[in-house]
């Protein structure tokens, strides 16, 4: 039985410990809000904050997870106010298919979170996710914009 | 969400042919899907009492913005109020019910606007028609006197107003108009703005239900393994090695093809999956490689049996009489979709009863794969179309929609979820069609280009997928952008004696489309060519080309190479053209990069559309930087390679793609000449890659004849 701290809540999930948290997220506590690309740590379709960190968790197993606490996109807006990377992402209608997206938004705002003010150098390095449609342009523009937000 | 209010979500049309499925479901997608029951004026439009407009859109969304486009159009001839627009997706089967009352579903070919703009515009006029008739009966005066704007009706003598939602009951009753007329596009208010999409909300707080994320009382999740060679079958299994294990409930054969195990979850699936000891009869393609495909369609280079597209005057004669003759091979690998969502499709069957869930590019081809794969009538079965996690001409195949109606037929009645890995999607689909193409051309005593003989020797995407498309066994598609004339890829040069030519050669790998389609080759065998053409001639290669080329691809080159300041470039910085017509619409590119050290670097690409007509030019922007990330990736990285009759690259580990650091800026620039409606997801891929080669050229005198890039050096000799 893993005991995970999603959100600011607490779930349990009797799962064979190896599941990779994704699946646990997706399948077992029907958040899918956070998105299968690869299972392999390539596309970061999956990422998720674990205490702030952004990881992939495709490739965390749950048991791996521990006590650390974990954001996924459906707990990134607090208060029923969205994120100011959220805010960008409307604003600059950065999405396209959006399927890349949770993933996209979950480590700009871990960036920022970061480094408030990033560089081009900064985006580049921090935004390893693949996005088919080829957002990275509004991407980009989004995460400045956030940033004088 | 009670039963109830999902009912009426899905008896949204008189007589609704909505299934027994749907009792007591939370109806997915049901976000797309918000209406109650209130009466539609007619099947694009419903007008709700508080003034609240939901516009039908038949085509698919997959990332193109095409949802938002044909609302624009919709809004735009129904004069409402945009902030009060929302839009959801009609089943295949309710058009099949109705009599094909919404047409094409089909999304593809960069068609979604340029195909349905007029009978949409139409819709939306009709009701607004309607609701103006409703208005001047009620004040008993005549419709001419009565204007509208923004949701309002309103009569200009009498000072009096009404509000769409105040007349849509009555409207919704009333004939619709005969003669329609549509507005003058210079009159347009909402369309031909670059107004944001409707669809973006959801995609940033993870709430969209895309198909994947689809969760049905009781569901259960498949994950399928297919032959790894194309055209193999399933020999057999050991379903007792995994049965036992956790969540596991069956192991199905699926197709004679396939073998898939369905489990309580997902990787509970795909493990037991790959514990499974599976046998396979590989078949006929099992001792084709990479190097076998390539000798084959060197072969077809000079083959005397062909298939002629593109005749005018006299070739081979012109090239026998030339001066100076230039010859080059070029050749395309096979690249993969790689949609980011995975193949994906849901479905619930009994005997009586079919239901599907899928992302698709066409509803209507779903569906009737769905009923063919149920061995029940397409009016007992319906296909419910999510959002796409991107299509990329992938999703207009429905091999995923049979394997999941027959692998839910070994469960009737539960609902069974079947995900494919990403190693399944990256070894399954049909992939673009490999080519290689023989260019020779002859200039005069001047250098005047006389001559240009293409012969194209590859796969035919009609003879994989459709063969029934196939004109005397030749495929018209293969020539995108070479044909001598007509509206959709006209030849952008006039050249005195030209012959392109197909030596059609097809292998076990299925070739398919991928977004660009022939465009992309084509446009890179023509344009590379031309600027070898260009240098053999001692010419600049822009002013090379405008010699030949006819007005309009002409002027998107201009305005390209105008907004890059072409021929000055950043010092240490090179450019590179490239233009094509493909998809009704003119586009060209000029592509700045440095070399330094053999490491490339793509500064800025400025790309110029002439689409004709424009009805949201921020989404075209988008559509456009989007084009040159996916050309790019593929003309960088993208290969697929064969070994032993299989596909060796199996996730972006060993296909890996454009990510951010290496985006280059890219700057739109639209120049539309009017009178025509031109598509704008695709076009641009075409010049992605030969703007890109050229460049590279000009950068380091390496002429780059196969892709990927990545597999030359381009560290200076
Ligand atoms: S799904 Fe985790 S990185 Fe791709
Ligand atoms: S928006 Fe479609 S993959 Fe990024």
């Amino acid at each position: 039985m893993a005991v995970l701290t999603i959100n600011g809540k607490r779930h349990e999930a009797a799962v064979d410990p190896e599941t990779p948290l994704l699946w646990v997220l997706r399948d077992t506590l029907g958040m899918t809000g956070t998105k299968y690309g690869c299972g392999i740590a390539q596309c970061g379709a999956c990422t998720v904050h674990v205490d702030g960190v952004p990881v992939r968790s495709c490739s965390l197993p749950v048991s791996a997870v521990g006590d650390a606490k974990i954001t996924t996109i459906e707990g990134l807006a607090e208060g029923g106010r969205l994120h100011k990377i959220q805010q960008a992402w409307l604003e600059g209608d950065v999405p396209q298919c959006g399927y890349c997206q949770s993933g996209m938004i979950m480590a700009a705002a871990a960036l920022l979170a970061e480094k408030p003010n990033p560089t081009d150098a900064d985006i580049d390095a921090a935004m390893t996710n693949i996005c088919r449609c080829g957002t990275y342009q509004q991407v980009r523009a989004a995460i400045h914009a956030a940033a004088k937000a | 969400m009670d039963a109830i209010a999902s009912i009426s979500r899905r008896s949204f049309l008189v007589g609704s042919v909505a299934g027994a499925f749907s009792l007591g479901f939370d109806i997915p997608f049901a976000r797309s899907q918000g209406t109650s029951a209130v009466r539609e004026i007619n099947a694009w439009v419903v007008v709700h009492p508080d003034d609240r407009v939901v516009i039908r859109i038949a085509r698919s969304e997959m990332g193109q913005g095409t949802l938002t486009g044909l609302a624009q159009l919709v809004a735009e001839e129904l004069e409402c109020d945009w902030s009060r627009v929302s839009t959801e997706f009609p089943t295949p089967g309710q058009n099949v019910a109705r009599g094909r009352v919404w047409r094409n579903f089909s999304t593809g070919g960069s068609r979604g606007i340029r195909e349905s703009h007029e009978y949409v515009r139409q819709g939306g006029a009709a009701a607004r028609a309607m609701l103006v008739s409703a208005a001047a009966k009620r004040w008993n005066v005549a419709e001419a006197e009565c204007s509208t704007s923004n949701g309002v009706v309103s009569h200009a003598a009498s000072g009096r107003r009404l509000r769409y939602g105040e007349l849509a009951a009555e409207a919704a009753t009333l004939e619709p108009p005969k003669d329609i007329k549509l507005k003058d596009v210079k009159d347009w208010k909402i369309a031909g703005k670059g107004v944001k999409r409707l669809d973006t909300a959801p995609k940033v707080d993870g709430t969209l239900v895309y198909g994947i994320d689809l969760r049905l009382p009781g569901m259960l999740t498949a994950t399928i393994r297919d032959c790894p060679v194309q055209g193999g079958k399933l020999k057999g299994f050991d379903a007792a090695k995994v049965d036992r294990m956790p969540g596991v409930r069956k192991v199905v054969a699926v197709d004679g093809t396939a073998v898939a195990v369905i489990a309580d979850s997902y990787w509970q699936a795909r493990k037991a999956l790959e514990a499974l000891p599976v046998e396979w009869d590989m078949g006929p393609g099992a001792g084709t490689s990479s190097a076998t495909i390539d000798a084959m369609l060197t072969e077809g280079l000079t083959a005397e049996n062909v298939f002629i597209g593109t005749r005018v005057g006299d070739a081979k004669a012109a090239i026998a009489g030339a001066a100076k003759v230039v010859e080059a091979v070029y050749s395309y690998p096979y690249q993969n979709h790689a949609t980011m969502e995975p193949m994906n499709a849901t479905a619930i069957w009994t005997a009586d009863r079919c239901e599907v869930w899928c992302p698709t590019q066409n509803g209507e081809s779903a569906l009737a794969a769905a009923a063919e794969a149920a061995e029940l009538p397409v009016a007992k079965c319906d296909v419910h179309k999510a959002f796409l996690g991107g299509g990329f001409g992938r999703r207009g195949r429905s091999d995923y929609v049979r394997q999941a109606v027959l692998i839910a037929r070994q469960m009737p009645g539960t609902p069974v979820k079947l995900v494919w890995s990403r190693e399944e999607d990256m070894m399954h689909c049909a992939f673009h069609p490999v080519t290689k193409c023989k260019l020779t051309g002859a200039l005069d005593a001047s250098g005047k280009l006389v001559g240009l003989h293409m012969r194209i020797s590859g796969q035919s995407i009609l003879a994989s997928l459709a063969p029934q498309g196939l004109q005397n066994g030749m495929d018209p598609v293969v020539f995108q952008g070479l044909n001598a004339g007509g509206t959709e890829g006209q030849f952008g040069y006039d050249v005195p004696n030209l012959l392109v030519d197909h030596a059609m050669r097809n292998t076990h790998v299925l070739a398919g489309f991928w977004r660009g389609v022939n465009l992309n080759h084509n446009a890179i065998y023509v344009e590379c060519f031309m600027d070898e053409l260009a240098r053999a001639a001692g010419e600049d290669p822009l002013a090379f080309r405008r010699r030949y080329l006819k007005p309009k691809h002409r002027a998107v080159l201009d305005a390209a190479a105008e907004r890059i300041g072409y021929g000055k470039p950043v010092p240490g910085r090179f450019h590179g053209v490239a233009q094509i017509m493909g998809f009704g619409s003119y586009v060209a590119a000029v592509a700045e990069v440095s070399v330094k050290e053999g490491q490339l670097k793509i500064h800025r690409i400025v790309a110029a559309t002439d689409p004709g007509t424009v009805v949201n030019p921020a989404q075209i922007e988008r559509q456009v930087a989007g084009s040159f990330v996916y050309g790019l990736s593929a003309a960088l990285y993208g290969e697929c390679t064969v070994k032993d009759g299989a596909i060796e690259q199996t996730n972006f580990d060993t296909y890996p793609v454009l990510r951010m650091d290496e985006m280059p800026h890219v700057e739109t620039v639209l120049v539309p000449s009017g009178g025509f409606w031109g598509g704008v997801g695709e076009p641009t891929i075409g010049v992605a890659a030969p703007a890109v080669l050229n460049a590279i050229f000009a950068a380091t005198g390496k002429r780059i004849r196969s892709l990927p890039v990545a597999k030359h050096d381009l560290r200076s000799a």
